[in-house]
C-alpha cells in the first residue's frame, strides 16, 4: 500500500472556535491506483490534501493514529524528511493555475527548482527533463517556453507547466485538488485526458479531489465520500455506482441522469445546507438533510462494512427511499 | 524592457523640465529678485543695473530658458555670501551628504529587512513584537532629539566617537545612525507586510508542494516579490532623508547641502538656494527613474507594459 491514512483528524483555531474540518477520515491508495475524493464545498477535501504533505496553515492542529507513506511513518516526520517527500515521491496540484506559479522566475527556472531540490544533478540534465515534460504534457516549443514567463501563458497552459512541474521528480503518489475547475470546459476534458494518460503511462497512483461525478465514473479506481468533515462512504467505483448505500450518496448520484456523460457537472445540490464544523456535531452530520433521519441518528455513527472493500456512515443503509430510485441492494 | 527604460526615461526628462521651472519660478517668491541681489544697503539706481544685468526686464519664458541654457553649461550664477561660482560651491557639499544618505539607507535596510523578513515569517512572535516596538520608537522620536541623544552617550559620556565633522569613519557613525534609523521603521514595517502576503500566495503554497527548501522559498520566491514595492520605497525614503539631512548636518557639523542650504536662506543667498533645490529635485528624479529600472528588471510583467 503506497498511502495509508487512519482516523486523520484536523482542526483549525478561528474566531469562532475551533474548527473541525476533518473528522477521523482514513483511506489508503495503491501503487497506481486512482482514488477519487468527491464531497459537497466546504467538506474537508483540500484540508485532508494539505494535511498529507504538511501544508496546512500553521495554526493548524493535525493528528491520526496512523498515516504511512510506502511504508514510511509520516508522522513522526522530520519537516526536512517530508520536505524530500514533497514534490519528489508525492507531488500536488492545486486548482488555481493562474495564481499557481511564480510571476517572477522563468517556467525553466521554476521547473529546474524542483529537479534541483531533490535530484544532486545538475541544472542541464534538470532543464533537460523539463524540456521532455513539456513536450509530454502538451506544449509545444517547449525548448523555446522555459524562458518565458507565466504571465506570458493561458490558464491551461499554466495548468500544464504545473502538472509538469508535479511530474519532474518521477513521483509515485499524485494529488491533484480539482485541478480544471478554474478552466475552460474543453480545455477541462483535454487536461483530464492528459493527466488519466500520464497516470496510466507512468503508473502513478492519484489521489484526484473532484466535484464531477462524470470524471468519477470515468477515472476511479475507489471513491470515497465526504460530507461535513467526515468520510461517509468509501467503497470501489464500480460497486459505489452500482449499490450506493449512504442517503448522501444515493441523493447525489439520484440526481445524476447519467454518470458516465463526458461534460463536466457540478456536484448536483441536494435540498438543505451543510452543517458548521465549528461546533462538533454529537450524532450523524447528515441527519438535517436526511429523509430517514430519525432519534437513533442523534447517537455518534461508525463507519460500518455495508459490503466487499464497501463501509458506509449510516444505520438505515438498507433501507428504501420514499422518493426512491432503484439503489437498494 | 528597452521600450520601457526609454519611455520612463524620457517621462523622467519631462519631470527634469518642470521641476526646473518651479526652481526658476522660487526667484520670484522674493518679491523683487533685483532688489535681493543687490541687497538691502543699496539704492533703487543699483537695482535697476542689476534688472538689466541679469535680464528681469524680459518675458519669463525668456528669461527661463536663458536660465536653463546656462544651467546645462554648468553655470548656476554665483553665490551672493561665497561671492564665487555656486557650481564650484554645492558639488563637494552635494557629495557629501549624498554619501552619508547612502550609507544611512544602507544601514537601514540591513537592519530593517532581515527584521521585516523573520517579522513576517513569523508574525505575533518575539522577534515581531520586537521589531514592532523598534518602528513605534522609531517614528516617534525626533531625529534632532536621538541624534543629541547619541551624541551625549556616545561622545560626552563614553568618548569613542566624534560628535561633528567628518574626517574619519568614526565621524559618519551617528549620522549615519540617526538618519538611517530615521528611515527604518517603514522599509521594516513594508517588508513584514510584503512577506506575509507574499507567503500566504499559491505560488509559494506551489514551491512548498514542490520541496523547495524553506530558504529558497523565504528569499528567492518570497522576499523576491515582497522586494518589489519595498524598492519605490525605498528611493522615497532617500528622499526623505535628503531632507532630514539638514537637521542632521547641522546637529553634527556636517560640510553638506542640507546645512549649506539652511545657511543659505538665512543668508538670503537666493543663487545657493535656487541651485541646492535644483539639485535636489534632479536627484529624487534620477533616484525614482532608478527604481522603476530596478523594478522592472525583477518584474518581467513591468517590462511587458
Ligand atoms: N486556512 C483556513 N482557515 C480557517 N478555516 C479553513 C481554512 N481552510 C479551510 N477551512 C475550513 O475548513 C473547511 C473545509 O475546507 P476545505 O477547503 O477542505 O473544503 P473543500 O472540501 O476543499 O471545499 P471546495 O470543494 O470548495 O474546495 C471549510 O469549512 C473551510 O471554511
Ligand atoms: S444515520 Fe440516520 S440521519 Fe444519518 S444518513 Fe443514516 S439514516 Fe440518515
Ligand atoms: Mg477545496
Amino acid at each position: 500500500m503506497l498511502l495509508n491514512v487512519q482516523n486523520l483528524n484536523v482542526m483549525i483555531p478561528t474566531q469562532g472556535g475551533p474548527l473541525h474540518a476533518v473528522q477521523d477520515v482514513s483511506f489508503s491508495v495503491s501503487k497506481g491506483e486512482t482514488l477519487c475524493i468527491v464531497g459537497e464545498s466546504g467538506c474537508g477535501k483540500s484540508v485532508t490534501a494539505l494535511s498529507l504533505l504538511g501544508l496546512l496553515p500553521k495554526s493548524a492542529k493535525r493528528s491520526a493514529s496512523r498515516m504511512t507513506f510506502d511504508g514510511q511513518d509520516m508522522i513522526t516526520m522530520s519537516d526536512k524528511q517530508i520536505r524530500a517527500l514533497r514534490g519528489n515521491r508525492l507531488s500536488m496540484i492545486f486548482q488555481e493555475p493562474m495564481t499557481a506559479l511564480n510571476p517572477l522566475h522563468t517556467l525553466g527556472r521554476q521547473l529546474t527548482d524542483v529537479y534541483m531540490a531533490h535530484r544532486r544533478g545538475n541544472r542541464e540534465a534538470a532543464r533537460q527533463r523539463a524540456v521532455y515534460l513539456l513536450e509530454r504534457v502538451g506544449i509545444a516549443k517547449a525548448a523555446e517556453r522555459l524562458g518565458q514567463y507565466p504571465h506570458e501563458l493561458s490558464g491551461g497552459l499554466r495548468q500544464r507547466v504545473v502538472i509538469a512541474m508535479a511530474l519532474m521528480c518521477e513521483p509515485e503518489l499524485i494529488v491533484a485538488d480539482e485541478p480544471t475547475t478554474a478552466l475552460d470546459v474543453t480545455i477541462q476534458a483535454e487536461l483530464l485526458r492528459l493527466l488519466a494518460e500520464l497516470q496510466k503511462s507512468m503508473g502513478l497512483g492519484m489521489i484526484m479531489i473532484t466535484h464531477d461525478l462524470g470524471l468519477v465514473s470515468r477515472i476511479a479506481d475507489r471513491v470515497v465520500v465526504m460530507y461535513a468533515g467526515q468520510v461517509i462512504e468509501n467503497a470501489l467505483a464500480k460497486e459505489l455506482f452500482e449499490n450506493p448505500k449512504h442517503p448522501y450518496t444515493r441523493a447525489l448520484l439520484g440526481s445524476v441522469p447519467d454518470p458516465s456523460h463526458p461534460r463536466m457537472q457540478p456536484l448536483p445540490s441536494i435540498p438543505g445546507t451543510v452543517p458548521s464544523l465549528v461546533q462538533k456535531m454529537e450524532g450523524c452530520h447528515f441527519r438535517d438533510r436526511c429523509a430517514f433521519a430519525s432519534e437513533e441518528c442523534r447517537v455518534p455513527i461508525p463507519l460500518v462494512g455495508v459490503g466487499a472493500e464497501h463501509v458506509a456512515r449510516c444505520i438505515k443503509t438498507g433501507a428504501q427511499a420514499p422518493n426512491a430510485r432503484s439503489t437498494a441492494p | 524592457m528597452l521600450n520601457y527604460a526609454l519611455r520612463r526615461i524620457f517621462m523622467a526628462c519631462l519631470l527634469a523640465l518642470f521641476v526646473s521651472f518651479l526652481t526658476y519660478a522660487l526667484i520670484f517668491t522674493a518679491g523683487d529678485p533685483a532688489a535681493a541681489i543687490a541687497g538691502s544697503a543699496s539704492t533703487a539706481a543699483d537695482a535697476e543695473n542689476i534688472r538689466q544685468i541679469y535680464g528681469f526686464d524680459d518675458p519669463l519664458i525668456v528669461q527661463y530658458l536663458r536660465w536653463v541654457g546656462n544651467v546645462l553649461q554648468g553655470d548656476l550664477g554665483n553665490s551672493l555670501y561665497f561671492r564665487q561660482p555656486v557650481s564650484e560651491i554645492i558639488l563637494s557639499r552635494f557629495a557629501v551628504t549624498a554619501q552619508v544618505g547612502i550609507f544611512a539607507l544602507i544601514f537601514a535596510m540591513l537592519i530593517a529587512v532581515p527584521l521585516g523578513v523573520a517579522a513576517g515569517r513569523w508574525p505575533n512572535s518575539l522577534i515581531d513584537r520586537g521589531a514592532l516596538f523598534i518602528a513605534v520608537v522609531g517614528q516617534a522620536v525626533p531625529s534632532f532629539w536621538f541624534a543629541l541623544l547619541l551624541i551625549i552617550v556616545f561622545s560626552i559620556t563614553f568618548p569613542i566617537l566624534p560628535s561633528s565633522g567628518l574626517g574619519t569613519w568614526r565621524h559618519y557613525v551617528l549620522p549615519v545612525l540617526v538618519l538611517g534609523y530615521f528611515s527604518m521603521p517603514a522599509i521594516m514595517r513594508l517588508t513584514r507586510s510584503g512577506m506575509i502576503s507574499a507567503l500566504e500566495t499559491d505560488y509559494i503554497r506551489t514551491a512548498r508542494a514542490m520541496g523547495l527548501s524553506e530558504r529558497r522559498v523565504l528569499f528567492d520566491y518570497a522576499l523576491r516579490n515582497a522586494a518589489l514595492p519595498l524598492i519605490s520605497l525605498s528611493s522615497a525614503q532617500f528622499g526623505f532623508m535628503l531632507a532630514g539631512s539638514v537637521v542632521v548636518e547641522s546637529v553634527f557639523a556636517i560640510p553638506g547641502a542640507g546645512r549649506l542650504a539652511w545657511e543659505s536662506i538665512g543668508r538670503a543667498d537666493l543663487p545657493t538656494v535656487q541651485a541646492l533645490v535644483l539639485c535636489f529635485s534632479l536627484f529624487y528624479v534620477l533616484l525614482t527613474l532608478l527604481a522603476d529600472m530596478l523594478n522592472a528588471a525583477l518584474d518581467p510583467r513591468m517590462r511587458m507594459k
